[in-house]
């Protein structure tokens, strides 16, 4: 019987201490970890419970933006009335993911750390760089309808799940991280995730022992934001690709424009490209497809995924187009 | 009181926790826990088995594999019926397809046991199988017979010449993927030694079946088998049998003589009890411009394991459906290294209908037609293929029904040419047909001396309404209030019943109860009447009213609890039963089905091509309903899967592993409630006198057969774009809809 240890962290510096040991990890909303450990997948030895510390709360900053405590709930994150007027992006994005139940659980740290879908990461009998360094990718070659169409390697063509985190990536959210030396550091959304290239089990540039306490929404951008979700059932699935998108207008133009891309990548995926391509530019379809074509133009599918391009292509030129309308 | 919307009897038990499934039976005490180790090949077999890691693990009393497993009984196929024969586990090196076990490991606890059997290890040889239904055209084969006995092929008349003369055709490929019944309960068992007896406690659709299958492969006498099914959390065709959880608790508890606890858990269940086979069908229609059908062929082929050969009977419903004097039906078979086909809900009819009615709907197009005018066109005055009358056919009353209902008339004539915002608006509809069956079905109705009814019998209720059904036909048979009456089943130790599945369970229940009742009665009065103490002495017992509790003849009345007490204070008993619908003339000289018509409108997002359904309507024509609630949800229950199997529902085999890929819920989509907004279902009320005593039909499988389609046929409408590999996903519509313009 595979046994591990529980402990509830009283306070932040005791629970980064407390996770310093081998094996440990932390757990707050358990949707995500509990799952892979009763899958064998995640093997830890000692859980540090940090979903009790006093890490919940949203806060008002003072350059007009929002923190959000890592133990926040996603369903309360949801319902906060200041997100909701000032953050709908990420309001839409976070109703949009798991369900009722899960929202209620799932925490703001948690949801940013989720693992991948990919089914083979879950089938301890395949072959998986992520799950197992050195043990090939399955999902190249094998069924690969949900992986990623950008940023993949040779050694991985798994996609980030989180809708939240796409939201924030257009929102520039910063994430503030507690080390276990006691030392306090911010690093933005972009750089937090990493691309698999050949380490695919590291996923972001947290540091060993290092614990998320609180994300940080900068002062809303300018613009009409909407987050639009693409999934094979209306609830309770996850995106095949998602779109997050700010975007203001004026005199018929694009005067301003934040695109990230959802399913498409092992992380949140911002187009630079797509947003050079829209800004400016009168806000008709035909930028919107201009722009749709910059963003995937370094798209591959796997096989089955192939549809994801065109479907990201035509989600990202609707969203515009709704936001440019609204703007 | 039969057909009234009675609330569930076992209701209150249920959502109070106090309905016990099989791993929640604690039996004699503390249980061991056992947990299946499965291959990690499609096909091969193992070179080397390393037990002894996992037998030094806490908690760990056995490991069983194919080296220390008992002897036991092999599958015999002179057993008519599959879920009956002997299931042996265990019994070698080969690997005959992914996922099978090849140990399993008893312990203490469950978290035990699933450790070490993580610890087990297996070395391998081979791995490469045939895993590809798509290659295996040059293996297809042609079966002696396919699921319940029904002919293969058939033909009537001169298909090709009334084909090739037809003035429209439609002749096109439909495929359906590989399916899985996924109860919700989990197959699960607690096995309990008990001297030389077992008592199995099982999730099981068919209580004699499961005690057969135990007896036979553990090689006992049937008679040391106690089968104990009380609550059956969804079986869908996959608890027919047992499987290999059972035998190898049964197998582990003998040796060990401890009860064994097992349940599979979710991704094992994807590959241990069997599959819906993924099916490639050829549908030909043949018709005259008034639209009139002069041909129908379908052709199926489908996979099957090497081993254990199943053939779903996709065509047979087409056989009954609609008027042409060319027919033809054929069923192929191509064998791959894929866990067994086995019965899911509506075996072949759902995935069979699913093509043909899509098919119509073609030749609707085709024609110009109304697709429901076209299939009034084509009703039958007698079964097209067997030339015998139909006993009780209203689907032209339910096509009507359904069309007035449901709106039929604002359906879109022109497909994609409705708009509403984002979403592309279409109808579509279908026709249901699927044919009744019942079979030998005893029940035991006992009246106690205080007045109540004792319903026994093997029969098991799969959360489909049999305690309430067979509440309510013994509480009418005696004329009992329902709350007088206690309803018993799912032990070997009942009469014995054909249990349920193929939608059988009610009418052959009911008609046993009733049967029962009736006996019961007889003996009743003949005691009243015969009896000087009796107010009922000497009156003519064909006049006899049972009512509320009471014997009454003309002014005369007395209580059932006062003519059981003094007369029988241990009670009446009485038996009744069903007959086998082959032995029933009935069953020969008229075409006995269920009918229906399916209505639904769609939504498909005219950018991303996501589906989503508006609104679904079902009106059915069953005989005689048993009760208004349970047979409503039951046809809802078909309806929204028919929804996932156009929609949604496929289990991916790894081409080159033969895994089922997608192995969780999480993966292998159903609908969820945002799926389901609006969907109703209207039974016409009935009686069909030639079924049975009672009049009733089976309801279960019904919602399924034909409810895929009419959603498929609703996406050609909003769209233009049809689709014939199912499921309708978003990579299959999106090449097909317009450009974004604006």
């Amino acid at each position: 019987m595979r046994s591990f240890t529980y402990e509830r962290a009283t306070d932040a510096q005791a629970a980064v201490a407390a996770v310093s040991r081998a094996g440990a990890k932390f757990i707050s909303g358990g949707t995500n970890l509990l799952d892979l450990m009763k899958l064998d997948i995640e093997k830890p030895s000692h859980l540090v419970d940090i979903s009790r510390l006093p890490l919940r709360d949203i806060e008002e900053l003072p350059d007009g933006g929002l923190r959000i405590g890592a133990q926040a709930a996603n369903s309360d994150v949801a319902a906060d009335a200041r997100v909701r007027t000032r953050y709908p992006v990420l309001s839409e994005a976070l109703v949009a993911g798991a369900s009722g139940q899960l929202r209620n659980k799932a925490s703001t740290g948690g949801n940013l750390l989720q693992r991948t879908r990919c089914p083979y990461f879950y089938d301890t009998a395949a072959g998986c760089n992520k799950r197992d360094p050195g043990s090939g990718c399955s999902a190249t070659g094998g069924f690969n309808r949900i992986h990623a169409v950008l940023g993949a390697s040779d050694s991985c063509i798994a996609t980030h799940p989180s809708d939240m985190a796409v939201a924030m990536t257009v929102l520039e959210a910063e994430i503030e991280l507690l080390g276990a030396d006691g030392s306090v550091r911010r690093v933005g959304i972009a750089d937090f995730y990493r691309l698999p290239g050949d380490t695919p089990h590291i996923e972001t540039v947290l540091r060993p022992g290092e614990m998320i306490t609180s994300v940080l929404l900068p002062a809303p951008p300018t613009g009409r934001q909407i987050y639009r979700k693409v999934r094979d059932r209306a609830s309770y699935e996850f995106a095949l690709v998602s779109v997050a998108a700010v975007v203001s207008t004026d005199q018929g133009a694009v005067s301003e424009a934040r695109v990230a891309f959802g399913g498409v990548a092992h992380k949140p995926w911002r187009s630079i490209e797509a947003e050079t391509a829209l800004t400016g530019r009168p806000a008709t379809m035909a930028t919107y497809r201009a722009a749709a074509e910059a963003a995937m133009r370094d798209a591959v599918g796997q096989g089955h995924n192939d549809f994801k391009i065109e479907l990201a292509k035509r989600t990202l030129c609707r969203t515009l187009a709704h936001a440019a309308q609204a703007s | 009181m039969i057909g009234q919307a009675l609330n569930r009897v076992d209701g209150p038990l249920k959502v109070a926790g106090q309905a016990t499934y099989a791993y929640e039976q604690w039996g004699a005490g503390q249980p061991l826990y056992g947990f299946i180790v499965g291959a990690t090949i499609g096909k091969g077999r193992i070179t080397r088995i390393d037990t002894e890691d996992a037998e030094r693990a806490p908690g760990v009393v056995m490991v069983m594999t194919y080296h220390n497993a008992p002897a036991q009984g092999v599958r015999d196929e002179s057993v008519p019926a599959e879920y009956w024969r002997a299931q042996p586990v265990l019994t070698g090196p080969d690997i005959h397809y992914y996922g099978e076990p090849v140990a399993f490991v008893v312990a203490t606890a469950l978290e035990q046991a699933r450790a070490a059997a993580g610890l087990v290890e297996v070395e391998y040889a081979g791995g490469h199988g045939r895993f590809n239904f798509a290659e295996q055209e040059d293996e297809v084969y042609i079966p002696k017979v396919v699921n319940a006995g029904l002919p293969t092929d058939t033909a009537v008349g001169d298909f090709d010449a009334g084909f090739d003369s037809s003035a429209v055709k439609v002749d096109q490929e439909y495929t359906t993927p590989y399916e899985l019944s996924m109860p919700m309960e989990p197959h699960a068992c607690l096995v309990e030694p008990r001297d030389e007896d077992l008592v199995v406690y099982v999730s099981c659709q068919i209580v004699d079946a499961a005690r057969a299958s135990v007896a036979a492969t553990l090689r006992l006498d049937p008679e040391r088998v106690h089968i104990v099914t009380p609550f059956v959390g969804g079986g869908f065709g996959s608890k027919l049998g047992i499987h290999s959880e059972t035998i190898l608790a049964a197998l582990a508890a003998r040796e060990l003589r401890q009860p064994v606890k097992v349940a599979m858990t979710r991704q094992q269940i994807f590959q241990l009890v069997g599959n819906r086979p993924t099916t490639s069908q050829r549908v030909r229609l043949g018709a005259e411009q008034d639209g009139r059908l002069s041909a129908i062929a379908h052709d199926v082929t489908m996979h099957t394991n090497p081993d254990v050969e199943f053939a779903e009977q996709t065509a047979a419903t087409t056989r009954s459906l609609y008027a042409a004097p060319h027919r033809l039906t054929s069923h192929r078979l191509a064998p791959l290294d894929l866990p067994p086909g086995t019965d899911v809900r509506a075996p072949g009819e759902a995935p069979g209908m699913l093509a043909v009615e899509s098919a119509m709907d073609e030749l609707a197009q085709a024609l110009g037609m109304d697709p429901v005018e076209l299939r009034i066109l084509n009703e039958p005055t007698v079964d097209p293929e067997r030339d015998v009358p139909y006993s009780d056919r209203h689907l032209v009353d339910c096509l009507r029904e359904g069309a007035r209902r449901f709106g039929w008339e604002h359906r879109p004539a022109t497909p994609a040419s409705v708009r509403d915002g984002r979403w592309l608006v279409g109808y579509g509809m279908s026709a249901a047909i699927r044919g009744h069956f019942q079979g030998p079905t005893a029940a035991r109705v006992r009246l106690e001396a205080d007045g109540t009814g004792v319903v026994q019998t093997d029969m098991t209720d799969l959360g489909t309404g049999t305690y309430t059904v067979l509440t309510q036909v013994a509480a009418d048979g005696l004329g009992l209030p329902p709350d007088r009456v206690r309803t018993e089943l799912g032990r070997s130790e009942f009469p014995t019943s054909w249990g349920s599945g193929g939608s059988w369970g009610a009418a052959s229940s009911s008609n046993a109860v009733h049967g029962a009742c009736m006996a019961l009665r007889e003996q009743v009065l003949t005691a009243a009447c015969g009896d000087t103490r009796s107010p009922l002495h000497g009156l003519d017992p064909a006049d006899a009213v049972f009512s509320d509790g009471n014997v009454v003849i003309g002014g005369a009345s007395e209580a059932l609890s006062e003519i059981v007490a003094r007369n029988h204070p241990e009670g009446f008993e009485a038996e009744g039963g069903t007959r086998f619908m082959g032995d029933d003339p009935n069953y020969t000289d008229y075409s006995i089905n269920t009918y229906g018509a399916h209505f639904a409108e769609v939504g498909v997002d005219a950018d991303t091509a996501e589906i989503r359904l508006r609104r679904m309507l079902g009106v059915f024509s069953v005989g005689r309903l048993l009760n208004a609630k349970t047979a409503r949800s039951q046809l809802i229950g078909g309806m929204i899967w028919g929804a996932g199997a156009a929609l949604e529902e496929e289990a991916v085999v790894d081409l080159r592993s033969g895994a089922f890929v997608n192995r969780d819920f999480a993966q292998y989509l159903v609908p969820v409630h945002a799926d389901v907004p609006d969907v109703d279902a209207v039974v016409l009320d009935g009686y069909d006198d030639k079924a049975n005593v009672l009049g009733a039909k089976g309801v279960g499988e019904l919602g399924i057969c034909g409810a895929g389609a009419s959603i498929a046929n609703a996406v050609f409408n909003a769209t233009g774009v049809r689709v014939r590999d199912f499921p309708i996903t978003i990579e299959k519509v999106l090449p097909g809809l317009p450009l974004m313009d604006s």
